[in-house]
């Protein structure tokens, strides 16, 4: 039985930040193909096309017939536990830090066995569900779950180590003042954040903060423009240490794009926001996050950014956004390489037209700040790094991944 | 499934003789070269033969670094007209021998050494395992990072509920080789083991305790393959080899390790040797934990699937028992230099039965068995192979 998380308590001025090591980190090129898939939360292996055989470990060939046409296909993952062990002793630092590990032979109901990480609540010859995540290496990995949830399975420490849960941690949510920063920052709560730290940017003028969420003791609130370098620096200062969990919500989106707007005064303001804002938010949070991923037991975890979803494929209409969130997502991307092996994740999580009023000139559906949290909180008691939020940016996640070149081109059509 | 296995010609007018060990330390800083050379050297004494008369080599090594055998050759200052370079860590005694027979049969080569040797720094073990190989890398060694150990823990567990092997069968051969170390002079552990010890031996990777790991240190081995005829003019004794297996990725349909190539023909085996298993007087297994060894023992014919507990706990397996075994001590009590893992079984059969196991020899012995195991590729030893060595009279 799971043992349940208990609040930590303060962090003692003079205790020493565990060093995050890295779990090992090389890969071979079709491993890194499996990392994909686990870092959306999908599990899939290689099936041969010829002969139907799915092999484990990732090959070049079938090991059945020999032919290369190897396809990632979706399977589903169950098995039985056959053989478990517990480490006691690693010659890697990360693991050696991390131990007693268990590790388990997993046999899948439909093919190869596999060695995976062993939830605590499975005992050998059991039945068993398997999940792929991304490690601390930021390399995906196959966890052996029981087949049915148990209590307080989240909080097994293994299964932690490839999550995100804000259980007990602590959330700065650069714009407080949204729709959506307030909707996170609820969410947050009720999946049991210990603190959430609201920014109030100077940029709008104060914002309306729910004052029943203001008053809240989990809540405080923290000037912070993302646009002023200054402003930035000093609240990393003031929070940076505390900070688990960072979820940027500053936007600035506008309607229009290249040819429909007169000059580039507003495509400077988002790019201000999008690209400038999280750079600032990059030099002076993402140093502190990413020497603290493994602070236990209130470790740093992850960065989120929002993203609207045609930062994967320019739609004119909002051609100026599409373009600056493209810039942030470029940006995202070297974030996740800097943090890789820090411990901390980068999860993007992508959001459609939503219902405020500068999507009103748009045609339903819409996504509601609700649902972006909600999504939000999901991805990061999974542990996943991408997610999308309603069914538009659902659509487009899914038409990228499948063909980035033809989703711009398609977006052209409407 | 594969064409039935064929008899093997056999190895009429080979003789095996030299064999060296170089005795091992925990730590060096001398590179592999200086392991290797001193090890060729060594068994170029006992002959009388200067470095110029070898013309063959098959070498063994993890840590060369960027060089192969064909680096040896000129480091060396060795001219050979035959090379082989055979990466198959606890194996490769085994292939080297038959290789070498062979190419000495055919007349591609007269004289050649066979060698294996590595060195050990203090970050050695962890870079090895570290880069062992794809599957590895991929799928064995993120999962906790336990190396070897972490393997043989799923296997030796997998092995224990369904074959009823206890840990006091483990201990029982451990505690015996322990007592053939003492006598072997360049063992590195020297203290003598009890049953209780090893019972209360320290958890490593369950059910493996510290007492099952070997430990990795520096070291060297080596042996002469050559004509009958040359190598009387040595007026040295030599062996014979009666029978050679190897497989390799054998019974690939298994979901967890639980027997090796061994199993796939041991009466072919037996028969090409022209002997039974109760006609051997010692037997030397790869013995890297002990779950393994008792595998051997089962698949090579000694017992049935599962009965080795049974059989061995029956029996005495100290150089002076009526199961000889692992007569050095093995890797669990003489250390694991590397590739030279692979040959220290081999290389004290062939002193056991040619006569130059000085003061700790098995009565009599003149029929050896040595087997191999090698490379955990991924969750497995890839490679298992054997040989029966006899000593001149048998």
């Amino acid at each position: 039985m799971t043992e349940p998380l208990k609040a930590p308590g303060a962090k003692k001025a003079l205790a020493r930040t565990p060093s995050a090591l890295s779990p090992p980190m090389p890969r071979s090129r079709k491993a890194m193909e499996f990392t994909v898939f686990a870092a959306r939360g999908e599990f899939r292996f290689q099936r041969c096309g010829e002969c139907g055989t799915i092999v484990y470990p990732f090959r070049e060939a079938c090991s059945t017939c020999l032919s290369v046409d190897l396809a990632w296909e979706e399977v589903t993952a169950v098995g039985t536990l056959i053989a478990v062990t517990t480490i006691r002793s690693s010659p890697d630092g990360y693991f050696s830090n991390h131990l007693p590990w268990r590790s388990g032979t997993v046999r899948l109901d439909n093919g190869p066995s596999m060695m995976v990480h062993v939830h605590g609540d499975v005992t050998v010859d059991e039945r068993v569900r398997l999940i792929a995540r991304t490690d601390k290496a930021g390399n995906g990995v196959i966890m052996a779950l029981p087949e049915q949830d148990t209590p307080n399975m989240m909080d097994d420490p293994q299964l932690r180590e490839l999550t995100c849960s804000p259980k007990y941690r602590r959330v700065l949510i650069t714009d407080g003042t949204s729709r959506i920063g307030q909707a996170l920052a609820k969410a947050l709560l009720a999946a049991g954040a210990s603190m959430v730290m609201l920014g109030v940017p100077a940029r709008v003028g104060p914002g309306k903060i729910d004052e029943e969420l203001a008053a809240r003791p989990e809540v405080r609130l923290v000037p912070l423009e993302v646009t002023d370098q200054t402003s930035v620096a000093e609240a990393a200062t003031q929070i940076g240490a505390k900070v688990d969990i960072l979820v940027n919500t500053a936007f600035h989106i506008r309607p229009g794009g290249a040819l429909s707007r007169h000059n580039s005064i507003t495509d400077r303001d988002e790019m201000d926001v999008h690209y400038f804002g999280l750079l600032n938010l990059i030099r002076a949070f993402g140093p502190i996050l990413g020497s603290r991923g493994a602070d236990e037991p209130r470790s740093a975890t992850a960065w989120v950014g929002l993203l609207s979803a045609f930062a994967l494929g320019n739609w004119s209409p909002l051609g100026g956004s599409s373009a600056s969130f493209s810039a942030a997502h470029s940006t995202l991307q070297g974030l996740r390489s800097d943090l890789s092996g820090s411990g901390v994740k980068v999860i993007t999580a992508f959001f459609g037209p939503t219902d405020d009023e500068w999507y009103d000139h748009l045609q339903p559906p819409k996504v509601g700040p609700d649902l972006i949290a909600r999504k939000i909180v999901t991805a990061l008691e999974q542990g996943v790094e991408q997610v999308a939020a309603g069914a538009i940016a659902e659509d487009i996640l899914e038409r990228w991944q499948e063909n980035p070149e033809l989703l711009p081109r398609e977006l052209a059509r409407g | 499934m594969s064409e039935p296995a064929k008899r093997s010609h056999g190895y009429d007018g080979v003789a095996i003789c030299a064999p060296v060990s170089v005795p091992y330390v925990r730590y060096s800083n001398e590179a592999t070269h200086w392991w290797i050379a001193r090890a060729i050297r060594a068994t170029l004494d006992e002959c009388g033969l200067e470095p110029a008369r070898i013309d063959g080599m098959c070498a063994s090594s993890f840590t060369l670094g960027a060089d192969s055998a064909v680096g040896l050759t000129q480091h060396l200052g060795l001219t050979l007209r035959w090379l082989d370079h055979i990466p198959m860590g606890g194996l490769s005694s085994v292939v080297a021998l038959r290789r070498a027979a062979r190419a000495v049969q055919a007349g591609d080569a007269s004289i050649i050494v066979c060698v294996a040797g590595d060195t050990n720094g203090v970050n050695s073990f962890r870079h090895t395992a570290e880069n062992f190989s794809r599957f590895s890398q991929d799928a064995a060694y993120p999962y906790g990072s336990g190396g070897p150990n972490a393997c043989f823990g799923l296997l030796t567990d997998y092995y224990m509920r369904h074959f009823g092997i206890k840990r006091e069968d483990f201990a029982h051969v451990c505690v015996a080789q322990r007592a053939n170390a003492l006598r072997y002079p360049d063992a590195l552990f020297k203290k003598a083991m009890t049953v209780e010890e090893y019972m209360r031996s320290r958890m490593i990777s369950d059910p493996i305790c510290l007492l099952d790991c070997v430990m990795p240190c520096a070291g060297a081995e080596a042996f002469i393959v050559t004509t009958q005829e040359i190598a009387r003019s040595f007026g040295k004794p030599f062996a014979r080899l009666l029978a050679s297996q190897e497989h390799h990725n054998a019974f690939p349909e298994d979901p967890i390790q639980f027997r090796a190539g061994w199993a796939r023909d041991p009466k072919g085996f037996w028969e090409t040797a022209g002997v039974t298993p109760d006609q051997v007087d010692l037997v030397q297994t790869y013995d890297d934990y002990p779950v393994i060894s008792m595998m051997q023992i089962e698949d090579l014919g000694f017992c049935g699937k599962g009965e080795s507990g049974a059989f061995l706990r029956e029996r005495d397996l100290t150089v002076d028992g009526d199961f000889p075994h692992n007569t050095s001590g093995g890797q669990l009590s003489v250390g694991q230099a590397g590739a030279a893992g692979g040959y220290l079984g081999t290389v004290d059969a062939l002193r056991q039965i040619t006569g130059t196991a000085t003061g700790r020899r098995v009565k009599d012995a003149r029929i050896a068995v040595a087997s191999g195991f090698g490379l955990i590729n991924y969750d497995r030893g890839v490679c298992s192979g054997a040989v029966v060595l006899a000593g001149e009279g048998a």
